[in-house]
């Protein structure tokens, strides 16, 4: 017998804490690699995302989701390592699909574990308003009518602005900055 | 002057193509590259106008307006992100 095996086991390894992917996902795998081999955790806290069958009154028949391949991935790592500074929780990990997806589809998972129920609440919840702003993807629906890009909502950045974060995504102040270099020598 | 590579995302995308190189003079803000681009066409002029709301990337960072352009620089436009 060698001790290969033995080295593996002992070996803590750091689990991939983003996954931007067309396949869908299963919360119970997900949060059990979460959880593996740390007896620190008391506490789990989940949100999923999933595709509704309709938006502002009309009917969804699917929805499609683009990302920015590479910066996707970094925004959400430098997320989790906001939420880690900020919230004394031991792991966090983000699932997010793309691609063609259909109607009760999942599209984004967020799991983070803590020794108590109230940090991995706050870090999901924060996880998911930094998210839904500041990451970028980008949702197309088809309807009936034909398919059309989904508009940010402000109240989006509202949710992130209750954490202190004022970084506009639907709103629109960074164009102010436009018409103020128009006077610019 | 720098040559630098723009990209587009969503909406912008499927309007404008996936890409484009323009010549940017040296030290020039977000701002100033996108109104240097408002001329490419008329799709460009319309949706890349002031007081579009139009998001930025630098090198694949969120950057406001008025953020410096470095020498070498994939610079990306899109629409408000709509995820999660």
């Amino acid at each position: 017998m060698t001790d290969a095996p033995i080295r593996t086991s002992t070996t803590t390894t750091t689990a991939s804490r983003v996954s931007i992917q067309t396949a869908d996902f299963d919360l119970s795998t997900e949060v059990a690699a979460l959880r593996a081999a740390d007896g620190g955790v008391g506490a789990v806290a989940t949100f999923i995302g999933t595709v509704r069958d309709s938006s502002d009154g009309h009917r969804v028949s699917a929805m499609e989701l683009e990302h920015y391949p590479g910066m996707t991935e970094r925004a959400i790592e430098a997320m989790i390592d906001a939420a880690q500074a900020r919230f004394d929780i031991r792991a966090a990990r983000v699932v997010h699909r793309v691609g063609p997806l259909a109607v009760g589809a999942q599209i984004v998972l967020v799991a983070v574990t803590s020794a108590h129920r109230g940090q991995a609440f706050g870090a999901c919840e924060f996880l998911m308003d930094y998210l839904k702003t500041q990451a970028p993807f980008w949702k197309k629906e088809s309807t009936a009518a034909g398919s059309h890009w989904v508009d940010a909502r402000n109240s989006d950045d509202a949710a992130l602005r209750r954490w202190g974060i004022d970084a506009a995504n639907a709103s629109n102040p960074a164009n102010t900055s436009i018409a103020n270099n128009a006077g610019k020598p | 002057m720098t040559t630098i590579h723009v990209r587009y995302f969503a909406g912008l995308r499927e309007a404008l193509g996936p890409q484009q190189t323009i010549d940017l003079p040296a030290g020039s803000t977000v701002a100033e590259l996108r109104a240097l681009l408002l001329p490419t066409s008329a799709r460009h002029a319309e949706l890349l106008a002031p007081g579009r709301a139009v998001r930025c990337a630098v090198n694949q960072v969120m950057a406001e307006e008025t953020a410096l352009v470095p020498e070498v620089a994939e610079v990306a436009f899109f629409p408000p992100v709509t995820g999660g």
